[in-house]
């Protein structure tokens, strides 16, 4: 293992944990501002994905994708919170995780009937293709690099909005708490609306950046709901920051430790058994690393709400 | 009385399963559909001893399950079939699985105990997939089916059929005494208010960690059930999207009564054969279903009856 090997995993590691912010973002903003559990959020990245290859084929180009993808996303959101989420609101955990199951199905097997099952190959824009050589012997892809520096720039963008803006400070008071916030003669539902337009929109840009270094396909979304969720429950359930962190600590700790553990154990074991406990230990990490948070900060790293 | 008529709905469910083969459904497919659904039902029933009873939502139920089925695997691969032995095995993997990690996890509750039940369970995937032995991601085939007493009975599609009813009826008439136990209504109380159930004198935590071990053995038998339905055991039996499934059975059968687990099981199962039947996309129907059944059915299929009592009288 060099140290340019060790730096492009690093690296990588960053690169997916920023995308897991974009989509824990908008989870942890829905659970922690509205009580409200969205499995549904996993799909709203899937979307993405999909709409902005679509728009992209259609239009020929990956910007114009981009920028129609991002609305759309948006229009989505708010179109599921109008006909299934907002009944929902009033009701316990165990109604909102079934019915956002449904949705979950209904939109998967819908991407599965409208594109395919095959996966979708998204063509990354000629501005950002190549790479890039970091220092002697280590060249990385623009592309990945523009990934992190968007994610860097939108978590940035969110921190401004939700700790220096009137919107943001109504957001933090609703994920303290949200009864609270009504009382004082905020109309809670558009707030509510907002949040969940925002975060769908987020879930749906991490879906288009990741759409050219991922393949496009349907349930790609479910796996990146349940890390989301390990990231949101690590970083304290509605706190924006504690999604940052968590995010950045799972991408690396899931990366480097796939890399890095074969080779570590390679030390103590015979070479098959070290490649083979390796890997499922690096897959195991992160679940690790979220029991350890669990049992010694129970409300996570940076618990937003009150009392 | 009130007991009898609590009881006539699910005794008329079991009533209908025992006499399934004998009224038009004794095709090899359909039974194999229905020991399926009461498997997955047997599991549910744990699941709704905890979801239900405990107020703990396990998103790990499937690594339960799972360690069953290995059991099974794991004397297989030592030749060692005989019932005697792989049932215990089963039913105490489970039971030590649950064991393990629900004194970690008993002690959090709500989400955080969601969380963790699942990291445990991802964690058991993740190694199941690793046992190069048992054929890692790929899976074991089973040489052959569980004896009993070195007869290869499970090898008749109706023994196995009737097996497995016993047993998911044995499941549910347990948890309804256990519910209806003293320690059941512990278990209940600390449910709805956790902190006046301490002032009483009661720690929940020991009486939550036993109903996760029973739910641990129940889903452990199922395991080594599932595992003789399909002859083939592989890491999937683990996922969390099963743990899902069967959390899934748990509330659209509804939180009343235990019978509510069952339902939701024959319901999930055979809904999916049925529609999978009309058309691939069989997803985009039932998707919507489950939303109308969260947005009307408020108790759940075992509340339906109730409900429409209630609304016949309105």
């Amino acid at each position: 293992m060099t140290t340019q090997l060790l730096l492009i995993q690093a690296l990588n590691g960053l690169q997916y944990g920023v995308l897991l912010f974009l989509v824990a973002a908008g989870l942890t903003l829905v659970f922690g501002v509205m009580d409200f559990i969205n499995l549904a959020h996993g799909v709203q990245y899937m979307l993405g994905a999909y709409l902005g290859a679509s728009f992209a084929a259609l239009s020929g180009s990956f910007w114009a994708g981009l920028a129609l993808a991002l609305p759309a996303t948006l229009l989505a959101g708010l179109a599921l919170e109008w006909l299934v989420f907002r009944h929902l609101y009033a009701r316990d955990h165990l109604a909102q995780v079934l019915a956002t199951f449904g949705v979950i199905l209904v939109l998967n097997e819908g991407a599965r009937a409208i594109w395919g099952s095959a996966p979708l190959q998204v063509p990354m824009p000629e501005a950002l293709s190549g790479g890039i050589q970091l220092m002697p012997g280590l060249n990385y892809p623009v592309y990945r690099l523009a990934i992190l520096a968007a994610g860097l720039g939108t978590a940035a963008l969110l921190w401004l909005l939700v700790e220096r803006t009137r919107v943001g400070a109504l957001v933090r008071a609703g994920a303290a708490n949200a009864p609270m916030v009504a009382a004082l003669g905020v109309d809670i539902h558009r707030l509510f609306m907002l949040v969940f337009g925002c975060g769908a929109m987020l879930a749906g840009f991490a879906g288009v950046m990741a759409a050219p270094i991922l393949s496009v396909e349907p349930g790609m979304g479910d796996s990146v709901l349940i890390t989301a969720f390990v990231v949101i429950v690590i970083g304290g359930i509605g706190s924006v920051r504690g999604a940052f962190l968590g995010a950045v600590l799972v991408g690396l700790v899931e990366t480097l430790g796939r890399a890095l553990l074969p080779d570590l154990l390679r030390l103590v074991l015979a070479p098959s058994p070290a490649r083979q406990a390796g890997a499922a230990l690096g897959s195991m990490l992160v679940y690790l690393a979220m029991a350890l948070v669990l049992a010694l900060r129970p409300r996570g790293l940076f618990p937003a709400r009150a009392g | 009385m009130a007991r009898w008529r609590e009881a006539a709905l699910p005794l008329l469910l079991f009533a209908l399963l025992g006499a399934a083969p004998w009224i038009g459904f004794g095709e090899g497919y359909v039974l194999t559909l229905l020991a399926r659904a009461m498997i997955l039902g047997i599991a549910a029933l744990g699941l709704h001893l905890l979801v239900g009873g405990a107020g703990l939502v396990s998103l790990g139920h499937a690594a339960l399950l799972g360690l069953g089925a290995y059991a099974v695997v794991a004397l297989d691969a030592a030749r060692i079939t005989e019932a005697l032995w792989v049932a215990p095995a089963a039913i105490g993997g489970g039971a030590l699985f649950a064991l393990l990690t629900g004194a970690v996890a008993v002690r959090t509750s709500g989400v955080q105990f969601i969380m963790i039940t699942l990291a445990f369970a991802q964690m058991a995937f993740f190694t199941a997939g690793s046992l190069s032995v048992y054929g890692g991601d790929d899976g074991y085939t089973l040489y052959g089916r569980t004896e009993i007493l070195g007869r290869r009975w499970l090898e008749d599609r109706l023994v196995f059929h009737y097996l497995c009813l016993g047993l998911l009826a044995a499941s549910w008439g347990l948890v309804v005494a256990i519910l209806a136990s003293r320690f059941g209504r512990v278990l209940r109380a600390a449910r709805e208010n956790a902190l006046r159930v301490a002032a009483l004198g009661f720690n929940p935590a020991p009486y939550r960690l036993l109903a996760y071990v029973i739910a641990g053995g129940m889903a452990g038998l199922a395991g080594a059930l599932l595992a003789n339905a399909t002859e083939f055991v592989a890491p999937s039996y683990l996922a969390w999207q099963r743990s899902g499934d069967l959390l899934f059975m748990v509330i659209l059968g509804g939180l009343g009564a235990p019978h509510g687990a069952v339902l939701g099981a024959l319901a999930i199962v055979l809904l999916e054969e049925w529609l999978g039947h009309w058309t691939a996309h069989w997803r985009l129907i039932f998707g919507p279903l489950l939303i109308l059944s969260v947005l009307f059915l408020k108790g759940g299929l075992a509340g339906l009856p109730a409900q429409l009592r209630g609304a016949g009288r309105g």
